[in-house]
């Protein structure tokens, strides 16, 4: 898969027998962690849910500031959509859940079209507080919601659509499975994108955006599909997570719309690597390593993560895998372009 | 009359909101960063002044001696230590170390205080009132604070057209290079601003907190409400931020009299409508069309 370049000793590099070796690896282990209902108990399967929606969430953040420069403090607002959309749908009027999830998703990425029209116009830090409020708007009017069932600052649970159709083991299987393949086809759909003609022009935004618009980018165009693209990704691991947990509460910052989970976003993105493919899913397990055998929600829980994403921004921008990309020259999952000089 | 009334509130509650929202005009409009942290800030000089009025028996007021001069300390080593660094890492990074820092913030203060609300008391001028029509009664309290708003705004825009500092500070904002050519300390200068900012955050925050409880996570809302005064108010603009502030508390009073959960959400959706506005004015969509209007 390598392109002709015009000197005969410089040559652009997409694959290299590294990268197709691991993409092709990782594509084996989602498979094969799709047998892992027949194998594994069920607090293991649970557990590897967490991992699932945290990956997702990671790699749409990264994908909105890594790839777009957009700094949302907002995805919760889609997540809690994702989550209040299958109540929605499942309870209210009675569809399969999983196949509410599949439309939550797409509910989430269907509203996050206005929402860029609105948000993408501001820079940075107005861009971050105007996302903020945004999610802010939708957990107030979700907690106002008459239907009582969903409105209400007591929250809602999906218990009932679930159990009226699944036992609990089949359910904690289809949720499984339901989430292993929102992270491969949103991880797929992710990796055609930022290889595509897309994925140039983004990185382009990203270092200089007057200069991309200058040369023929189309700037709003290329931020408002990484911005429908994260919207309906954060939807689906809402959806995950309410099928996970059941029950949800609409306000606060430990809430499905809660700022909590753009604290543990960001902490993935940074710790893992802003603006690589493979750096969030590194973020995601390690963050999922500090859940399992550190502290789990509570106050040192998050002035951890608040700190160590402090640390990370300060002292090691390019997260983990960022620096030893850079100090290697590998990338495992190629997105981008290499030159490489010589013949070899 | 209840209309008239709650406009009326309203523009007394602006005044909170432009007071909570004049550091964060300062260092937004001015300095080009965004503090995400701010609101934050504003609630730890509540706590702070609480302590004071707990343990030195002292006022509200009162405990704004102590809490001034320590959140003028705490901005400029904010500025030094974190900001510095974020600002010279790049346009993205002082909105992660600051997200970071509220998230930080809002559970030390929670294990430190609890997550029970907080007040702090308004003193002897926080119960009195006066009438102004047989069904209008407007409290001393909500007067005081938006005098003291107004002073504040007042104050900072004084500063950064006359004084030395304000002259450094624009320079600076505007090419931090050739300000570092002619001699100004430009680290120094956002140091000091920064500092400003911080103090002018602790003083909303504590008159925040006489006004309303709070708890460990007030200091987000604070955040959302001062920054929102400063969009609609306008960018960069100290007098933008009172109109801000006043239009902020007049949509949350006039909201809420539709009907009380409706306070915040109003304030929210005023903010996105000037939003939308400004981008349809700014746009290719309107100002030809208005521009042809005009030939």
């Amino acid at each position: 898969m390598t392109a002709a370049a015009t000197p005969a000793t410089v040559r652009v590099e997409r694959w290299t027998p590294l990268s197709v070796a691991f993409t092709g690896g990782l594509a084996g282990l989602l498979v094969v962690l799709a047998f892992a209902p027949f194998v594994l108990g069920e607090n293991s399967q649970n557990n590897l849910i967490q991992l699932y929606f945290l990956v997702i969430l990671a790699v749409m953040w990264n994908a909105l500031a890594g790839y777009g420069g957009l700094v949302s403090v907002g995805q919760q607002g889609f997540i809690g959509i994702g989550a209040y959309g299958v109540v929605f749908l499942s309870l209210q009027h009675g569809l399969n859940p999983y196949l509410s999830m599949l439309l939550a998703a797409l509910i989430g990425g269907v509203v996050a079209i206005p929402v860029a029209l609105i948000v993408l116009w501001l820079r940075a830090g107005a861009f971050a507080i105007a996302t903020w409020v945004v999610a802010e708007a939708f957990a107030i009017l979700v907690s106002l919601d008459p239907n009582p069932a969903i409105g209400g600052g007591t929250g809602t649970s999906a218990l009932l659509p679930f159990n009226l159709r699944y036992t609990p083991t089949q359910r904690l299987h289809d949720t499984y499975w339901a989430a292993l393949g929102a992270v491969a086809v949103l991880l797929l759909l992710l990796f055609v994108l930022l290889r595509s003609r897309l994925g140039g022009s983004l990185q382009a935004i990203r270092d200089d955006e007057e200069a991309a618009a200058s040369v023929g980018v189309r700037v709003l165009l290329g931020k408002g599909i990484l911005f429908v693209v994260a919207g309906a990704g954060c939807a689906a691991a809402g959806t995950v997570i309410l099928a996970w947990q059941l029950s949800i509460l609409p306000l606060g910052p430990d809430s499905i719309f809660g700022i909590n989970w753009t604290a543990k976003m960001i902490f993935m993105v940074l710790v893992g690597g802003l603006g690589t493919f493979e750096g969030p899913i590194l973020g995601a397990v390690a963050l999922y390593v500090i859940q399992t055998y550190g502290p789990n929600g509570g106050v040192w829980y998050f002035v951890l993560l608040g700190g160590i994403a402090i640390g990370f921004a300060l002292l090691m921008p390019r997260g983990i895998w960022g620096t030893i990309q850079s100090r290697f020259n590998v990338q495992l999952l190629p997105v981008g372009f290499r030159l490489r000089t010589g013949d070899r | 009359m209840t209309w008239v009334n709650d406009v009326v509130h309203g523009i007394l509650l602006g005044g909170v909101y432009a007071l909570l929202a004049s550091g964060l005009a300062l260092m937004f409009g001015v300095m080009r960063i965004i503090n995400l942290a701010h609101g934050s800030l504003a609630l730890v000089g509540a706590y702070m002044a609480f302590l004071c009025t707990e343990h030195l028996h002292i006022s509200t007021y009162l405990a704004l001696a102590p809490v001034l001069p320590g959140a003028l300390i705490v901005g400029y080593l904010l500025q030094r230590t974190m900001l510095e660094r974020s600002l010279r890492a790049g346009p993205l990074v002082p909105l992660l170390t600051t997200f970071g820092l509220l998230i930080v913030i809002a559970n030390l203060l929670q294990y430190s205080f609890s997550p029970d609300v907080h007040s702090l008391g308004e003193g002897r001028i926080g119960l009195a009132t006066f009438d102004v029509s047989s069904t209008l009664t407007i409290a001393w309290f909500d007067v005081l604070t938006f005098g003291v708003a107004v002073v504040v705004l007042v104050g900072l825009q004084l500063v950064l057209r006359y004084s030395q500092l304000g002259r450094e500070l624009r320079a600076t904002a505007a090419d931090p290079d050739t300000a570092e050519l002619v001699g100004v300390n430009a680290r120094a200068v956002y140091a000091r601003a920064t500092a400003i900012a911080v103090a002018t955050a602790a003083l909303a925050g504590v008159f925040y907190g006489m006004r309303s409880g709070f708890d460990p996570n007030s200091g987000a809302n604070e955040l959302l409400y001062a920054f929102e005064a400063v969009v609609i108010g306008g960018i960069g603009s100290l007098w933008g931020t009172l109109w801000g502030g006043i239009v902020l508390g007049v949509a949350q009073a006039v909201g809420a009299q539709i009907n009380t959960e409706y306070f915040a959400l109003s304030g929210h959706v005023v903010f996105l409508v000037v939003l939308v506005g400004r981008v349809a004015l700014q746009s290719q969509l309107v100002v030809p069309r208005l521009r042809r209007a005009q030939a």
